[in-house]
């Protein structure tokens, strides 16, 4: 029995222990919670310690058949790509339950979402047969779509509808290019690894045409699965669900929304796209994940700073974010790649971090206007510091852990597109600026009479923020702690792409 | 192997229990005054009825005392009217289960109690014996007579609350459009009969294959022989008859008509298109024969059903009749199986029916339990179910509503996945995407529900649903297998695979 397995799975046997729990033993379903939520973090922690640097193939692998007529095995494992997501989701779990430790109505029913909804979060990552990731992938929805829809904002329905409707709809997509996978090769095979050997016959002569170029079998499929990501990423013109989904969702659902649930969006163009379909990955990548990541960085960008809500404008700022992962991977060259996935790792601890310290405002003020409120660092000032520790990372201030990610995004894609590199970096002064403002808006200036008697941030939501805080810190000066894990995984992903070279569609740059 | 009539009865032990239990209820309710007794007179009878199909065909049937017992093997039975082969013994497996869940249903039902209740479960039982014969009719006549029977007995179960105007007007619309279905099958199967020469499905076969019919009269009696087929299982453009018909009969018997009603609906269109008018060639694929293009007319009849199906469901407010046209919707997803032509999809087929009847009796079942406490149909009487004692029903109708929707780990999920894996495998992919766009849409409606059941609050004016044990028995014994299909299905998958097998003769 894997180490995988176990950790996949302990949240699902917690969440039913809890359905078994009276409902009115509310301290006793949060602690069980909590304490399903602990030994995978102790778990991952020991992946971290004896997880092989030097490898590409995959490790701690269990394989058992499932549906043997169309040879479907429950077949999990874990290589560089995967481990660093696998520790970031079970760090975020217990902080995300004690996060939700102030959730007063059907207490039960959370927890035991949540936890569900953790065991489809790891088993996205630790999945390598192509069916049992799509349905884990799809098991997050059901559990979204409650948690979001009954203990969120005043607009919760209508963002837990649009977050299903739309995450759906790239399901369905990501359903049909699976399908065709798997009858395209004899024997049918949904395993991950193997449909990534038969990489050379996925046909690239042209089936349709747009635009005077002619698309292949492959670059449709191609299409077909970077939709169902794209709209996880959230890459723009997808993007429209992700600011009502965080905005209406209680403080921990947007934690693990924004720290885990939109990383699985480029770690499934990294695992399937990029492993499966490599020559249409050669091919799109300049229009599909440059251009456009560098679209969504300026995007996110500015939709943040036109912001009034503190919640929203770290929404947008997650979509800028989350721009620089798409053009890191686009570029191809070891610093790109290590830099985009380094970046999915410290975006998910820097934004779960300014999503807990938005819901620490929040559960005082019981508003987020960033207008309304003013000088709080005189009456909140251990807050206030770990707070413009945040704020500062999500800058990419040197020295924490953002700046060494979005530098090698940077340094990567210059080497490639380097106009797309120039409009890139000049994003910074732009984050810079609604980043600082917001930091002069609320928190420095003269006290706002209305909150001098606010209370001061409390031992459990530092508990929260204080593991982030670290990581940030050390990673900002250590970074070898993810890339060692990250590094040799990523560079034969490259390998693999550039071997498998442009097909004459290149023309499309 | 075929037999004459007497030497047949050894087969037909289903039938004649479920005959025998529906004459013991027309009797006794001259004689009983309390008439719960019948309900489970018809229980027992539906369940010795499974238990008699079941044993046509389980390898246990192989000892010799079931053997003497029960007739085994698959052959023409009634001197070549009926069938009986794998095929058949599925779907009266289906059917009787459907009568014991909807006698189940109306045991617990406030609709029906009180009101003469032994002609209704003798009624019920009468059109599971219609629904047997349709899964196993060989004989274009026998087709008919079968679907009739199971039409007039639906009929009257529809307009069976009797001081009930929308009941009325159901049966009467039921009625009519049945009759005018069936008159217009009748007279295509007089064409068939006229240019084949026989009513047997094994000699129009030969005709066809020799091809002495013109294309054009085949064509014209396929097209009117579907809409008496067409309209059982209620797909566009023969469909109007199911919202009304669904939303006025009494809840027992929506579930029933939706479920059992349809399923026969579908075994009686692929016996008569796939063993009589096409052939099978190697490996599991199917041709038509020449003169009959009647898969590219069902494709198109089922990318339409599907379509149709979902977007009259959006805007409906009233509960039962949402599942109405999500009915109408789901057999447009079982035809993607049908219209596919080979084994892969008919096994498809028939795994899908086997998970809506899960999921369909359990959302009836959901709905009668809350019209049972607050008297309310439409969906604002589910307002915060969730929330006023009413959480079981609530969560049970999620499973069945998100199973309904196609949504991993439930049985639907499972089911479209399968019907789905057939349609890509045979390269048809405009219909994969349409029926993938359909479940978008679907989507919508079922959250719809949940969403007025968990995430609106009750504001006071709704009343306290109790649920009873009776009902909850069924729930629990409906929704459990949705779970437990979606995570492990091998033996009904193994059991769909071994039942596409037709006996041609």
């Amino acid at each position: 029995m894997s180490i995988l397995t176990w950790i996949t799975f302990l949240p699902l046997i917690g969440a039913a222990v809890i359905l078994c729990l009276p409902s009115r033993a509310h301290g006793l379903i949060k602690q069980t919670a909590l304490l399903f939520t602990l030994p995978p973090l102790v778990m991952g922690i020991w992946l971290f310690m004896n997880f092989d640097r030097t490898t590409t193939a995959f490790q701690f692998v269990q394989r058992a058949p499932w549906i043997e007529s169309y040879n479907i095995n429950y077949f999990v494992g874990v290589d560089g790509i995967s481990i660093s997501m696998i520790l970031l989701t079970v760090l975020l779990c217990p902080i995300c339950i004690l996060a939700s430790w102030g959730i007063d109505k059907g207490i039960k029913g959370y927890f035991a979402l949540f936890l569900l909804l953790d065991t489809g979060m790891v088993g996205v990552f630790v999945a390598l047969d192509f069916f049992l990731f799509y349905i884990f992938w799809e098991v997050m929805l059901l559990p979204m779509y409650f948690l979001i829809g009954i203990w969120g904002g005043p607009r919760r329905e209508y963002a837990a509808i649009k977050f299903f409707l739309y995450t759906l709809a790239g399901s369905v997509l990501m359903l049909i290019a699976m399908l065709v996978l798997y009858f395209s090769n004899e024997p049918h095979t949904f395993d991950l690894t193997q449909l990534m050997a038969q990489s050379a016959t996925y046909g690239t002569a042209p089936v349709i045409t747009v635009f005077g170029h002619g698309l292949g079998m492959q670059h449709l499929l191609w299409l077909a699965l970077f939709i169902g990501f794209a709209i996880k990423i959230p890459a723009f013109p997808f993007h429209t669900w992700l600011p009502d989904a965080h905005v209406e969702a209680p403080t921990a659902i947007s934690v693990i929304l924004a720290g885990v649930l939109l990383k699985m969006g480029t770690y499934g163009i990294l695992r399937i796209n990029y492993g499966i379909l490599p020559i249409a990955t050669a091919d799109l990548a300049f229009w599909f994940l440059a251009a456009l990541g560098t679209w969504n960085i300026i995007y996110g960008a500015l939709c943040a700073m036109a912001q009034k809500d503190l919640k929203k404008l770290v929404a947008y700022s997650s979509i800028s974010h989350m721009g620089y992962v798409m053009l890191g991977m686009a570029a191809f060259t070891p610093e790109g790649i290590n830099g985009a996935v380094l970046q999915m790792f410290n975006h998910g601890t820097v934004t779960a971090m300014l999503f807990l310290l938005v819901g620490v405002i929040y559960d005082r003020a019981h508003h987020r206007q960033i207008e309304g409120f003013g000088g709080l660092a005189g009456i909140m000032p251990v807050y206030t510091s770990v707070t413009a520790l945040a704020f500062f990372a999500a800058m990419g201030l040197p020295g924490l852990s953002a700046f060494i990610s979005e530098v090698l995004v940077l340094l990567g894609a210059w080497q490639k597109y380097p106009g797309l590199t120039i409009i890139a970096a000049s994003a910074v002064i732009l984050t810079a600026g609604y980043m600082l403002w917001t930091m002069q808006r609320i928190y420095l200036g003269k006290p706002n009479e209305k909150y001098l008697g606010l209370p001061e941030i409390n031992a459990r939501e530092l508990v929260t923020l204080i593991p982030l805080g670290v990581i940030v810190v050390i990673l900002g000066v250590y970074p070898h702690a993810v890339l060692d894990l990250i590094n040799t995984s990523l560079l034969n992903l490259n390998k693999v792409v550039a071997a498998a070279g442009p097909s004459a569609l290149a023309s499309l740059r | 192997m075929n037999l004459t009539n007497v030497e047949s009865l050894a087969y037909s032990y289903p039938e004649l229990l479920l005959m025998a239990a529906a004459i013991i209820i027309f009797l006794a309710d001259l004689v009983i005054r309390s008439k719960e007794h019948l309900g489970s007179m018809a229980l027992f009878g539906c369940a010795f009825a499974l238990l008699a199909a079941i044993g046509l065909r389980m390898p246990f049937s192989e000892t010799w005392l079931v053997r003497g017992l029960f007739g085994w093997g698959e052959g023409w039975l009634y001197s070549r009217m009926v069938v009986v082969d794998d095929f058949a013994v599925f779907f009266k497996i289906i059917f009787c289960l459907a009568a014991f869940a909807t006698v189940w249903m109306s045991i617990g039902s406030n609709e029906v109690r009180g009101t003469n209740e032994g002609e209704y479960y003798g009624l019920i039982l009468a059109s599971t014996v219609g629904m047997l014969y349709m899964a196993s009719a060989a004989n274009l006549l026998m087709a008919y007579l079968s679907l009739e029977f199971v039409s007039l007995t639906s009929y009257v179960l529809t307009g069976y609350l009797r001081h009930n105007r929308r009941s009325g007007e159901a049966a009467l619309k039921y009625l009519i459009y049945g009759g005018v279905a069936s008159g217009t099958m009748i007279y295509g199967m007089s064409w068939l009969y006229g240019a084949a020469g026989s009513l047997d499905y094994a000699y129009i076969n030969a005709a066809l294959s020799q091809g002495s019919i013109p294309p054009l009269t085949l064509f014209i009696a396929v097209l009117l022989i579907l809409a008496g087929f067409g309209y059982k299982i209620a797909s566009v453009p023969f469909h109007m008859w199911a919202p009304d018909v669904y939303q006025g009969a009494p809840i027992p018997v929506t579930a029933f008509l939706s479920v059992g009603s349809k399923a026969a609906g579908f075994a009686i269109l692929t016996r008569l298109f796939y063993p009589g008018l096409s052939q099978a060639v190697g490996g599991g694929g199917w041709q038509f024969l020449h003169g009959v293009e009647w898969p590219q007319l069902m494709l198109v009849i089922c990318m339409v059903t599907m379509t149709l199906g979902n977007m009259a469901a959006l805007n409906q407010q009233n509960v039962k009749r949402l599942l109405a046209y999500s009915s109408i919707a789901h057999a447009g997803y079982t035809l993607m199986g049908f219209v596919v032509l080979n084994d892969e999809g008919l096994r498809a087929m028939l795994f899908y029916l086997v998970t809506y009847y899960l999921m369909n009796i359990g959302a009836f079942l959901v709905v009668m339990v809350v019209a049972n406490s607050t008297g309310r149909e439409d969906i604002e009487g589910f307002r915060g179910l969730a929330w006023r004692g009413g959480a079981v029903p609530a969560v049970a109708m999620a499973i069945f509503l998100f199973s309904l929707a196609g949504l991993p780990p439930l049985a639907g999920f499972v089911g479209k996945f399968y019907l789905f894996a057939a349609v890509v495998k045979a390269q048809f992919y405009l219909l994969a995407l349409v029926g993938l766009a359909n479940s978008l849409v679907a989507l919508y409606y079922y959250a719809r529900i949940v969403r007025t059941m968990f995430l609106d609050m009750p504001d006071g004016t709704e009343g306290v649903v109790v649920l009873d044990a009776h009902n909850a028995c069924l729930l629990f014994f409906l929704a459990v297998p949705t779970l437990v299909l979606g995570v492990y299905w091998a033996p009904v998958i193994d059991l769909a695979d071994r039942s596409v097998h037709f006996f041609l003769g």
